[in-house]
């Protein structure tokens, strides 16, 4: 409550077409670059934050409060913080729930990531919108707009970068002891809530860095591997791709968002980045099996392109119904499947959770065979 | 799958004359209604008694009824007119109560007319509070923890697996006489004795109370296929105690964390399941213990209600006119989003404002009504405001009043004891609330007088420092750029601005158009900007881009 009273410095937002937004800085002091998105969720901030696949972005939440609630122990998607820098409206002084610990401020602070508040946040979405997503740098540091601009210019890119080496865990690790059904997850930035909604389903899960080779993973004799989320371009992650290309036909493949790009690229498609992606909790998708409509939460920035699948192999099974763009596909032949969006949700609407009970069903369908 | 073509003639019913908590929200949505269903072909039928409303003008309906919303006068219509169905889920509780009555007389299967929205089961599982309490326990949500006794010690029994307080509530009474609240063992003795004399089957209902809970509500609409959407989440300003009506309102939610809010979106679809409301939009009423999330559902609404209209205007999802048209069998894929054109109306409103509404009371015209706030509501009108914050969207929304305050000013008469004012909800209590704090007292200890969620006394704190400022540095805001912004965006008026420094209106407004701060409009588009918006649907805020030029 004492927050505030102190004097914010300024903070700017340049982007790499030459724009400059000013606010005051909240959170760490310092400088970050990152591809600019912005996410649409309500509610989530904490979740979104501790989010690897934000890993190299510096996201604008588009509802305007933000922090309202604080921040708590339980609900996070990782150990850290993964963005490069935080863009709200206005950041709430005050951090109010039953379950709140620290405030957002504090809790950027401590993860030292750099927030921004007092911007047209809305100005932002619709630049990108009509611009498209792009390299920015958050400063607080250098109040230079020409400087900052030639900085963002110069940052790193997005495109072909493999991000998930620097966010997969480094070692092997088990999540939970018991379960009557064996998970290997390949982690490539996995949130926490895969593992979780797995370990509640009675699955054993085993988290394998992406590294790991389809050799190592059957040799711990999964019953299902579980293909997580991560960020950046899936392209650029040859290795995992291989390892999937490996695996089909030989256990059942489970991917999720970067997972479901990798499953694409291995399956012999190509993908391609969407002009500023998806990011939110309110995506409708059709299940085009059941025809049935399902909310869901998203956070993409590419995109498996469907004319490029072999239609004898694969079968689209999820569409998105704003702008059509491929949701879901299954092998034709083998108990492969994986989805665009979040069925962890978290944040987000649960409609997709009978995701986790196909992929369990087909791992005790593969123990009968 | 697209529309019903079984169906050629659809009887709406209205709402009636105008009374306290039943006001032209359901001329809106009954307007709306009428003209997506002949938009669609079919033939309108309308009875309503009230010729002031919108719904009645002669292009409304293909044939309107200017007569009393009751079992007889419409039966008689129906003979008339004969329709094919009745959609009796946008005239509000009259129309619904109607409905019902009609169902149970068999006039509808006498004429072979066809209940669309919702059904006599449906309504009558939503309202029955028994048969909505097994409901809500089949699918496992907590309700207030409540039982029967008939003997006092059967009473004691019970309360001790409830805790205090308890509402103790007689059944079968004249009058409603008997009933309480009890803090205590000695006065819950005391009230259930009396209630048990009251009823005339020696019969009480102990309920868990959980006034001072934070109070929150969900619009929700579901097609024929089963598909569920959440129009919005509105959180009161003031908790449980007081009417929705009554309280000011809050879109979107502000307190509750991801987790918090899909356990509610989860127990508001399974709701609207169970209860049967097969197609057609539905309200739910959740409320939260605030100290340790405890959540319970405390009422559904399986039709449009008064804050369906809120919800639509503070998203732009139209939801009277989705409604009628899930009614005659399109889905929500099915429909277009009036707004991005390019997108269904099967997703989700997400907004990038937060939207206010104050409800507006005028007890001077009701003498014998005392100026206090209870579960039964008393406002006779509101205003909403949208602003970029909740201090932007709550000053316009009080100045909207028309009760002469030109944003949060200090209230009228400060003669009244503070802390009584706190404690007993009243329409004057957000002025003193301004008055506490300015006075220095916590938010603690306001919470605790209010039960409002410090959250929302926070962002009254931070008007009140903003004003203190603009007083204390007499005239600076008329020739400070930065000060004069950071006032606007908080709601303030030029108005009020003049007030806090013995200046006119207009010698603000001439050193704000000087200092270049001006008004610009954002548009209201269901989607945060994600999708161009081809609806001119403004609201006024201070920001660096103006979407109405560009």
């Amino acid at each position: 409550m004492a927050q505030g009273k102190q004097a914010q410095c300024r903070a700017y937002l340049a982007l790499e077409d030459g724009t400059v937004y000013t606010g005051q800085a909240f959170g760490y002091n310092g400088e970050a670059e990152g591809e600019l998105v912005f996410n649409t969720s309500m509610t989530g901030y904490q979740e979104i934050l501790t989010d690897p696949s934000y890993k190299g972005q510096i996201i604008t939440m588009t509802y305007p409060l933000i922090g309202n609630y604080g921040v708590n122990t339980e609900d996070v998607e990782s150990e850290k913080i993964h963005c490069s820098g935080f863009v709200v409206k206005e950041r709430s002084k005050l951090a109010s729930n039953w379950r709140a610990g620290d405030d957002l401020d504090a809790y950027l602070k401590k993860n030292k990531v750099i927030g921004i508040e007092g911007v047209d946040t809305r100005a932002i979405t619709r630049h990108i919108r009509l611009s498209g997503a792009m390299k920015a740098i958050i400063s607080t540091k250098d109040n230079n707009p020409k400087s900052l601009v030639k900085k963002a210019k110069a940052s790193r890119s997005i495109v072909g970068v493999d991000l998930v080496k620097e966010v997969t865990c480094k070692k092997q690790y088990n999540w939970n002891k018991i379960g009557k059904h064996k998970v290997v997850l390949i982690d490539c930035g996995a949130k926490f809530n895969i593992m979780r909604e797995l370990a509640e389903r009675g699955c054993r899960v085993v988290v394998v860095p992406a590294q790991a080779s389809a050799r190592k993973i059957l040799s711990l004799k999964p019953h299902g591997v579980m293909l997580s989320n991560g960020p950046g371009d899936p392209a650029a992650v040859t290795y995992v791709i291989e390892t999937v290309r490996e695996l089909v036909g030989k256990v059942p493949v489970f991917g999720i968002c970067l997972g479901h790009q990798m499953m694409g690229l291995a399956l012999g498609g190509k993908t391609f980045k969407l002009k500023f992606g998806h990011r939110g909790a309110n995506q409708p998708v059709m299940n085009l099996t059941t025809k049935k409509i399902e909310i869901t939460s998203q956070n993409h920035g590419f995109s498996v392109d469907p004319e490029s699948l072999d239609k004898e192999t694969v079968r689209l099974t999820h569409v998105n119904l704003n702008d059509r763009t491929l949701e879901g596909l299954r092998h034709k032949k083998y108990p492969v499947f994986s989805v665009q969006y979040h069925p962890e949700a978290s944040p987000g609407p649960h409609d997709s959770k009978y995701l986790f009970d196909e992929f369990i069903r087909e791992m005790e369908d593969g123990k009968k065979n | 799958m697209a529309k019903r073509t079984d169906i050629k003639s659809i009887l709406i019913i209205g709402s009636g004359p105008i009374v306290i908590g039943q006001a032209c929200e359901f001329d809106y949505s009954g307007t709306q209604a009428c003209k997506a269903l002949r938009a669609e072909g079919y033939k309108v039928i309308l009875v309503n008694s009230n010729p002031a409303t919108i719904m009645t003008d002669p292009e409304m309906a293909d044939r309107t009824y200017i007569e009393p919303i009751h079992p007889n006068f419409i039966e008689k219509i129906i003979e008339q007119e004969r329709p094919d169905a009745v959609l009796p889920t946008l005239g509000g509780q009259t129309a619904l109560n109607c409905a019902v009555q009609l169902s149970e007389k068999g006039v509808f299967k006498k004429y072979n007319v066809e209940m669309i929205g919702a059904d006599e089961q449906v309504i009558k599982k939503a309202e029955d509070r028994e048969l909505f309490k097994e409901a809500m326990q089949k699918i496992g949500l907590d309700l207030p923890r409540s039982g029967r006794a008939y003997k006092i010690e059967e009473a004691c029994d019970i309360v001790e697996g409830i805790g205090y307080p308890v509402i103790v509530r007689p059944s079968f009474t004249l009058g409603g006489t008997g009933g309480g609240i009890a803090y205590n063992s000695q006065e819950f003795e005391e009230v259930a004795a009396k209630g048990l004399e009251a009823s005339m089957i020696s019969e009480i209902l102990i309920e868990e109370s959980v006034i001072g809970w934070k109070e929150f509500e969900m619009e929700v609409m579901r097609d024929k296929r089963d598909n569920v959407v959440i129009i919005c989440s509105i959180e009161n300003f003031d908790p449980m105690g007081v009417h929705t009506g009554d309280s000011i309102t809050v879109a979107p939610a502000q307190t509750l964390t991801d987790v918090e809010y899909q356990k509610m979106r989860d127990a508001t679809i399974a709701a609207i399941r169970e209860i049967g409301v097969d197609t057609g939009g539905c309200n739910v009423q959740f409320a939260i213990n605030p100290d340790d999330g405890r959540m319970v559902v405390i009422e559904i609404n399986p039709r449009v209600s008064r804050s369906s209209a809120l919800a639509s205007k503070a998203t732009g999802f139209p939801i009277a006119k989705i409604a009628a048209k899930l009614a005659v069998g399109y889905t929500l894929d099915e429909i277009p989003n009036d707004i991005t054109k390019e997108t269904p109306a099967s997703f989700e409103p997400t907004i990038d404002y937060c939207v206010v509404k104050i409800p507006r009371f005028t007890f001077e015209k009701f003498k014998e009504a005392k100026p206090v706030l209870t579960i039964s509501m008393k406002s006779v009108g509101e205003t909403m405001a949208i602003g970029r914050t909740f201090k932007e969207a709550l000053q316009k929304g009080m100045r909207g009043l028309e009760i002469k305050v030109a944003g949060l000013e200090d209230p009228k008469k400060d003669d009244r004891d503070l802390k009584t004012m706190l404690i007993t909800p009243n329409p004057d209590r957000i002025f003193y609330i301004k008055l506490a704090l300015k006075q220095g007292m916590s938010i603690k200890e306001i919470n605790l007088h209010t039960g409002i969620d410090p959250w929302f006394l926070e962002n009254i704190r931070e008007i009140v420092g903003l004003e203190k400022n603009i007083i204390s540095q007499k005239g600076k805001i008329l020739r400070d750029r930065v000060m004069m912004t950071g006032a606007k965006k908080a709601g303030f008026s030029d108005k009020q601005i003049g007030k806090l420094i013995g200046k006119s209106e207009l010698d603000v407004w001439n050193a704000r158009k000087k200092l270049g701060v001006q008004a610009t409009f954002k548009l209201v588009d269901t989607c945060a900007a994600e999708f161009e918006a081809y609806t001119p649907y403004f609201y006024s805020t201070y920001e660096l881009e103006d979407e109405s030029r560009t």
